[in-house]
């Protein structure tokens, strides 16, 4: 299910422009990291996919569905969204009520219902947590709770506002994992970042916003390699993107795996 | 001289079993820039909360040892006078935001209305403290319109205001962009030039080996590691443990399994892996350092 936007502009009610004219396609499968400084417009773009906000102008299409004719319970059949606050989604007395919530609203039958929460649990490592209160977790698992309860919902697109602020490393790596499976089932995953060398490492495309307007949108080595232009939305390349072009390495790297090969060529002559 | 002493602290938060700060021995001196690391779960906002007063005169809970902060002994000075000497910056800055005020100059003369500062003073040094967190042109906004980032610079300028002795920040650059979050670890080292003393729980290694003099491992409530950035994130132990470890230390340690890292010191900066990867063996001695 492809994602179709075009012209998109929007102003919020009191005045501030936040998008101006937006156009973007995103197909079916495709794993993409938005980037950019705060009050860029990330946030702002991705609401529009699941009609959370409707374009002052231009149009937004989630398939063959435009956002303005179709309610945001209705999307959410489509497009699922894991909020930036975890506590902004959790409300139920244990997490296995939590992570059957949105699957339910959505009329599956009982038994599809069990197998989705029972993958989601498995995927994001909650299973021997179902019985819980999500309040009594610590906010990194609250987390994990708020990513399964949407993951359950086995919609198409998946979106992910800032997944590791706050994060360590092992829900870091907990997260990658679960973009990685959704990959493999050919979910589109569109994830908003700060955390550039997690972007580097999990997504194959990189859209860079500035002031409500896309700067740079392709290959995220081509993307993170251009360091005059990231500067000005106030994103810095990942940590060995910038190693390599210190040492002068002619193409872009950004994994521990690309730097060390160039390396080595490097060495070899 | 310490302006921070922490002997034999161990701290249980109200019906746990388990202690959330076990046996901590910690000073800190006058002007240091302090970063805390560690997991989720190792104890590093409590301890913030402890050197900020909150454990345990707020969160109550049962503390042993011996907490002094800027002349005061937790066991005898009340959260009031606490706040006059340590200010807090809080993990989530939406938890900070008093809810009321109007706008961002008010919400960040909040707490110098409250101790009574005369009026005049009160506008310079908001108007100061907003400069300097790069947040003047947020002045007449609403606290609550505000971006998670913007949120942010506004939390930590409410406490910068107040002029703090020991200013502690609980993860203050979570919601930041990845130059606003240097900009904030620049800031913090010039208030520590002017005598502040820092202790910063923080989780982006590459700023905090650029900027902290120190760092500090929690791990399972107890002090794993404590030493100069060099020390502490070129340890291993950190790597078994799980912690976050910057790509430059991490592909370096690779590296040198394969012959690629010649230096015995891994690097924690970018400036330190450019140097040492620049020694990496060329075939001829004429293609060192060219690309």
């Amino acid at each position: 299910m492809n994602i179709t936007i075009s012209n998109l502009h929007f102003t919020y009610p009191n005045g501030v422009q936040a998008l101006h004219g937006i156009s973007l396609t995103i197909q079916a499968g495709e794993q993409v990291g938005i980037v950019g400084q705060n009050g860029a417009g990330k946030t702002t773009l991705v609401r529009h996919l699941n009609g959370l906000l409707q374009p002052t102008a231009g149009e937004v299409k989630i398939g063959d569905w435009d956002t303005r004719k179709y309610s945001v319970a209705k999307l959410a059949s489509r497009v699922g969204y894991v909020f930036q606050n975890a506590d902004d989604q959790l409300f139920s007395r244990d997490v296995q009520t939590e992570v059957a919530f949105g699957p339910k609203n959505l009329g599956y039958p009982k038994e599809q219902v069990e197998a989705l929460v029972s993958e989601a649990l498995t995927l994001t490592e909650l299973s021997e947590k179902r019985e819980t209160n999500p309040y009594d977790l610590s906010p990194t698992w609250r987390k994990m709770v708020a990513i399964a309860s949407v993951i359950a919902m086995n919609t198409p697109i998946i979106i992910f506002d800032e997944p590791t602020t706050g994060q360590d490393a092992a829900n870091i790596a907990r997260i990658a994992n679960v973009i990685r499976v959704l990959r493999e089932r050919r979910k589109t995953v569109i994830t908003i970042t700060h955390d550039i060398d997690f972007c580097a490492e999990n997504f194959e495309r990189v859209i860079a916003m500035a002031q409500g307007r896309i700067l740079l949108d392709g290959n995220a080595n081509e993307v993170l390699g251009q360091e005059d232009i990231l500067a000005t939305t106030y994103v810095d390349p990942p940590q060995l993107t910038r190693l390599g072009k210190r040492l002068g390495f002619e193409q872009t790297v950004r994994t521990e795996e690309e730097f060390l090969a160039a390396l080595s060529q490097r060495t070899l002559g | 001289m310490a302006i921070v002493t922490l002997e034999n602290v161990t701290y249980k938060y109200p019906l746990t079993e388990t202690p959330a700060l076990q046996n901590i021995n910690l000073q800190v001196e006058e002007g240091e820039f302090v970063a805390v690391i560690g997991p989720n779960g190792a104890g590093k906002s409590t301890l913030c909360y402890t050197l900020a007063g909150f454990v345990p005169h707020f969160f109550k809970g049962e503390l042993t040892g011996r907490v002094e902060v800027a002349g005061m002994e937790s066991s005898e000075s009340a959260l009031h006078e606490w706040v006059l000497n340590v200010g807090l910056a809080f993990q989530n800055p939406f938890n900070q935001i008093s809810g009321a005020k109007y706008t961002v100059f008010e919400e960040i003369a909040f707490g110098l209305e409250n101790i009574g500062v005369p009026r005049e003073e009160m506008k310079v040094r908001v108007e100061e403290a907003m400069k300097l967190t790069g947040i003047s042109d947020l002045a007449d906004r609403s606290p609550y319109s505000l971006s998670g980032g913007q949120q942010q610079r506004v939390a930590l300028t409410s406490i910068l205001v107040m002029q703090p002795k020991v200013l502690v920040l609980d993860e203050p650059t979570s919601q930041l962009d990845p130059i606003g979050t240097r900009e904030v670890f620049g800031v913090i080292r010039t208030m520590t030039e002017r005598g502040m003393t820092v202790v910063m729980a923080e989780h982006k290694v590459e700023w905090i080996a650029n900027f902290a003099d120190r760092v500090i491992a929690l791990y399972e409530g107890q002090i794993l590691l404590d030493g100069t950035p060099r020390k502490v994130l070129t340890s291993d132990l950190l790597k078994e443990k799980g912690f976050g470890i910057s790509r430059y230390t991490s592909v370096a340690r690779k590296a040198k399994t394969l012959g690629l890292w010649t230096r015995e010191q891994l690097p924690i900066t970018l400036e330190e892996a450019a140097e040492g990867f620049a020694l990496t063996p060329h075939p001829s001695p004429e293609g060192r350092g060219e690309s």
